[in-house]
């Protein structure tokens, strides 16, 4: 008896098996996105802003937030149900995110492209492939996207870093000059490009330089400033002096902040290391996580700098000891209207990270879960109009 | 080709060394057997460790390529896969991690000072005999100090020789192919050099272009707008594999011995992660040589009535030649590690129920690498166990005092602690309440640690310096039950349950541990670990010559991450089940025997895992489920023996991913001859 319902159970067992796994109830779907009020309204010309979520290489999960002032409403990952026939979404790596003439720009640094988008739908619209692209930047009607891959010089194995520049009407490459190793961001200032080069693939032989680039032929770099090791940021003041942040090598060199004067020269180094920086009216915004091999911790610190006598003014701007709960400020913007702090926590950079608003006097307004390493910030005056983000709650 | 010419010779004069050593000690009288392998089901009644195993007739029916594959069968096992023949295959027992599990090839273990984690797809069912998976120790104290020395272990056991009566011989040759066009020729040869002397000789050749078909389909349930469904093939997937072993086995007066020369040659592709590119951007064209030779001995022998002693000694040597064309850069990095091991283990009995174990094992590992800023670290470990066990006939306690003994030198002085040194007891217990009935009650509990390995001190992200790493503490209990009977006569059932918690401190993860582009591995996790295993098996004659045996597993895990986190309100982390343990996973296997014909039907179900231990929408990988069909047939032309067999597997052509981003092959076929002679 007790045979037979062995016998009669396994039977069944395998018919109930093959029956189950003929059609696997649960299929991939589009990931919807997270709604969340997280602010009262506020208007003003500035509608809110995007945030680019850089993710890890190989993970596919580079997203974007967007932040709408008016409902005071934060959409998370909206990239997806936007657009839900792009094969494998956003890719990864998220470095950097920009609006420039209408539309709305996305650099995917492994994915190798710029994800081209409408800005007030965030509809897909083109994707421009640059390998290896770093940061973007505008100067009329011309997108300047620097990359790590130029030409091959000195060593065959390591290619010269360079900028393409792409025509922002055909959204085609029509030119492209190299640069130093690995550059980082850039900007533009009267006629001139400059680019900060990093050697960051050079390990331990980093690049020093920041190059200069005429925009009106664009053919070659004019000439080569010497700065500071491995080089990373680059932010403009309203005196246009170029910031330039120094990531170090991690070991004898720390981090550090140079200002390039209006005569190419570096008028000052100012002994603050510098992992990411914000201008907010004449103040420089600079953060930076060190990691110690005294105190086996990670150093932060946060500084202004007053852009007018150069010197730091503070070292502290966020004041409600909410700087206590962030254990990596990986991204600092400021809004430009009501001149608000958001600062954004990579914590381990393999989970969500977290948003931090805070006034102009460094209180906390609010915070947000966002995607893994939240990093990048853009600031739109055109609310998005997209019905399947806005009615999705 | 060469180089292995060179290799068979190096082996077969070695080894008539070896031979020619113990040949001279040879004893025809009594030979007191200390079997390693007594595969019967009585055994694993046993065992007071929860032990789960595969061999015979079971684990030949298995429609499995490698090790890796077998092991997807035991319960508490999560197989991580990255796809086709040559991807890397490593198992996480119980959820404590890769590195936590040991695996003993023959009774050594097999040893990766780089990773700490061994590439089990290189293990080739075919010379195997029984594949065995103890949670905590093998609950034998008669052992070397390094088998205490692992949270969990798995033992692969390599065919003895055996003979058809009055023969000398026993020559297999096999040859496999199927989908990615695979070519698997093989041969065993065993033969009997003398009355006490048996050789086998082994040597594989693989070559499998590993492509495959892929598809990645999503769904839109929102609206009518649809997803996406795309197809690819996977590429770069390919393998190149020679492999021979040469082992020699003894017996002399009151013990036994045996020797074994190991070599591994491979290429193989490494597919990337499937994500989205523009179309030539990222070609995946990184490729991995890898050489391997080892020479393992052991010798255990009865010195006296009540008093046995086994000597086991080991040097490997491996060679990892990685290369990867990224755009910006070009990796050229070789890696050579050398391996030393000896052992010495010894057993007294002191009371006919009370025996006492003392083993001391010593173990140097070095590592050279092309690199820049290399260290060339070096480490040498010494452990010391004391054991105990007492027997009574219903019941069997058993403790140990494992002491470990790390000392660490490397080229640049960091001012790093190199010293360390660490005790770890463990006690196991075994219960029959009944003396009438097969049902045993049975615990233990296990305090053991990892040392960091290589990669983890020296090899972290961009060359940072990362060598203030603590070891790795893991604590398990587990109390089960095990029960085996008959019903009827023809009818065998057997079962255990386990339910178990483990708790993983101080574990290392990778960290940022600064501006961007520089992590640090820490000890910062924490993780807790609950879980059932059940194991149930049942075999019977329903009639004459047709047989039927089966197996079903199921594992329930709840592994929660307990990291610290800053701030508890904005981490979604924290309680998180970790990365790919799945809740539910179980599997079945059928086997049926009748007259010449074999049927096996096997299925895997691995319930949904997160990618982090923050369980969200963006870290979900889909649950999969595969079955497997293989079915074979014996003939015999005269002395000549053939089977073939044709195996159909994922039947479904189910699309899944074990691992994020790594799409599995989709239904898939394979055909083995065998010759027997």
């Amino acid at each position: 008896m007790i045979q037979r319902i062995f016998y009669f159970g396994s039977i069944l067992f395998l018919v109930s098996v093959s029956l189950f796994t003929s059609c696997r109830g649960d299929e991939e779907e589009i990931i919807p996105p997270g709604v969340t009020p997280v602010a009262p309204g506020e208007s003003g010309p500035v509608k809110g802003f995007f945030l680019l979520n850089e993710a890890n290489m190989g993970s596919n999960k580079a997203s974007i937030d967007y932040f709408d002032s008016e409902s005071g409403k934060y959409y998370k990952n909206i990239y997806p149900t936007i657009n839900p026939n792009v094969v494998h979404e956003l890719g990864d790596v998220g470095n950097d995110i920009k609006i420039y003439g209408g539309k709305l720009y996305a650099v995917i640094n492994v994915s190798g492209y710029i994800e081209v988008m409408d800005v007030h739908t965030a509809k897909h619209t083109h994707s421009i492939t640059v390998p290896n692209c770093r940061y973007i930047i505008f100067d009329r009607g011309y997108a300047y996207v620097s990359s790590y891959n130029g030409p091959v010089s000195i060593d065959p194995d390591i290619p010269l870093g360079c900028v393409v520049k792409i025509d922002t009407v055909t959204m085609e490459e029509v030119g492209r000059v190299a640069v130093g190793y690995q550059p980082e961001e850039m900007v533009i200032r009267g006629n001139k490009l400059y680019v900060a080069n990093s050697g960051g693939y050079r390990v331990p032989d980093y690049d020093h330089t920041v190059s200069v680039i005429a925009l009106n032929d664009f053919t070659g770099e004019q000439k080569r400033i010497t700065v500071g090791i491995n080089l990373h940021r680059m932010k403009l003041d309203n005196d246009s002096n170029i910031y330039v942040g120094s990531r170090g090598d991690y070991r004898n060199s720390p981090s550090n902040t140079y200002i390039i004067d209006r005569n190419d020269m570096v008028r000052r180094k100012l002994d603050l290391p510098c992992s990411s920086m914000a201008l907010g009216g004449d103040s420089m915004y600079v953060c930076s996580v060190e990691w110690s091999n005294i105190t086996l911790k990670n150093t932060v610190t946060y500084a202004i700098v007053n852009t007018k006598t150069q010197a730091v003014v503070s070292r502290r701007f966020i004041t409600d000891d909410t700087d206590q709960q962030i254990v990596v400020p990986y991204g600092i913007a400021i809004h430009p209207e009501t001149r608000d702090i958001y600062v954004t926590d990579a914590k381990d950079y393999m989970n969500p990270g977290v948003l931090y608003c805070f006034d102009r006097y460094g209180k906390r307004k609010w915070a947000q879960v966002t995607g893994d390493a939240p990093a990048h910030i853009v600031f739109t005056r055109r609310s998005l109009q997209n019905p399947e983000i806005l009615e999705s709650n | 080709m060469r180089r292995s010419h060179f290799i068979i010779a190096f082996l077969a004069t070695l080894n008539g060394f070896v031979a020619g050593v113990f040949a001279r000690d040879i004893d025809t009288v009594r030979v007191h057997e200390i079997q390693e392998v007594t595969v019967t089901a009585d055994r694993i009644r046993r065992e007071i460790i929860p032990v789960q195993r595969l061999e015979g007739k079971l684990l030949e029916r298995l429609s499995s390529h490698s090790v890796a594959d077998a092991l997807r069968y035991f319960s508490g096992v999560q197989l991580k896969d990255y796809g086709g023949i040559g991807g890397l295959k490593t198992v996480n027992i119980r959820s404590m991690g890769s590195q936590h599990a040991g695996v003993f090839y023959d009774g050594v273990e097999i040893g990766n000072a780089q990773n700490g984690v061994v590439d089990l797809g290189r293990y080739s069912l075919d010379n195997m005999e029984a594949v065995s998976l103890y949670n905590g120790q093998k609950s034998s104290i008669f052992q070397p100090a390094k088998d205490f020395a692992s949270a969990s272990s798995i033992y692969l056991t390599t065919r003895v020789p055996r003979f058809a009566e009055g023969k000398n011989d026993h020559i297999k040759i096999t040859f496999k192919t199927g989908s990615f066009d695979l070519i698997d020729p093989s041969l065993l040869w065993e033969h009997r050099i003398s009355p006490n002397i048996q050789s086998s000789l082994n040597a594989v050749y693989t070559n499998s272009s590993g492509k495959y078909k892929f598809r990645y389909k999503v769904n839109n349930p929102r609206d009518a707008r649809g997803g996406y469904d795309t197809t690819a093939v996977r590429k770069n997937g390919d393998i190149e594999i020679f492999r021979i072993e040469y082992a020699l086995f003894g017996k002399i007066s009151g013990g036994e011995w045996k020797t074994r020369l190991y070599y591994y040659d491979s290429e193989r592709g490494y597919p990337g992660a499937v994500v989205k590119e523009e179309p030539g951007r990222m070609k995946h064209e990184d490729r991995q040589k890898d050489r391997n030779f080892f020479s393992q001995s052991s010798l255990k022998k009865r010195i006296s009535e009540n008093c046995f002693t086994q000597l086991t000694g080991k040097y490997a040597y491996d060679y990892i030649y990685y290369e990867s064309d990224t755009l910006i850069q070009k990796l050229r990095n070789k890696y050579t590690i050398h391996d030393v091991y000896l052992s010495s283990a010894n057993m007294f009995g002191i009371l006919p129920f009370w025996s006492v174990n003392v083993s001391a094992d010593y173990r140097w590992n070095g590592m050279d690498s092309n690199i820049p800023m290399f260290n060339y670290p070096q480490r040498h470990t010494g452990w010391v166990v004391a054991a105990t066990s007492f027997h009574w006939p219903r019941l069997n306690v058993q403790a140990s005092l494992l002491g470990t003994f790390v000392h660490e030198s490397a080229k640049e002085e960091i001012g790093v602690r190199r010293d360390w040194k660490r005790y770890t007891p463990t006690i196991l217990a075994s219960w029959q309440p009944w003396p009438e009935q097969r049902f045993f009650l049975r615990a233990f509990y296990k305090d053991i640690f990892r040392m960091p390995t290589f990669s983890e001190i020296y090899l972290a992200y961009m060359g940072s310096l990362s060598s203030y790493l603590k070891p790795e503490y893991a604590r398990q209990f587990n109390m089960g039950v095990v029960y085996s009977g008959n019903i009827g006569k023809n009818f065998d059932i057997d079962g255990q349950v386990d339910v178990y918690y483990n708790r993983v401190r101080d574990k290392i993860l990778a960290r940022p541990g600064g501006v961007n582009f520089r992590w640090t591995m820490k000890n910062v996790g924490l993780v807790k670990i609950r879980g059932v295993d059940v194991a149930l098996g049942a075999s019977s004659r329903i009639w004459k010559d047709l047989k039927l045996s089966g197996k079903v597993n199921y594992s329930y895990q709840k592994a929660q991450d307990y990291t610290p986190v800053e701030v508890l309100s904005d981490t979604i982390s924290y309680k998180g089940q970790i990365s790919y343990i799945p809740r539910h996973s179980g599997s079945a296997l059928f086997g049926a025997g009748y007259k010449t014909w074999d049927l096996s039907y096997s299925f895997i179900y691995t319930g949904k895992r997160y990618t982090e231990s923050s369980n969200i929408p963006e870290n979900k990988v889909l649950e999969w489920y595969t079955h497997d069909l293989a079915i074979s047939k014996s003939f015999r032309w005269d002395k000549l023996q053939f089977k073939a067999t044709v195996e159909v597997n994922n039947l479904l052509n189910q699309a899944y991913d074990v691992v994020k981003n790594y799409p599995m092959p989709g239904t898939n076929f394979k055909f083995i001859f065998h010759l027997i002679f």
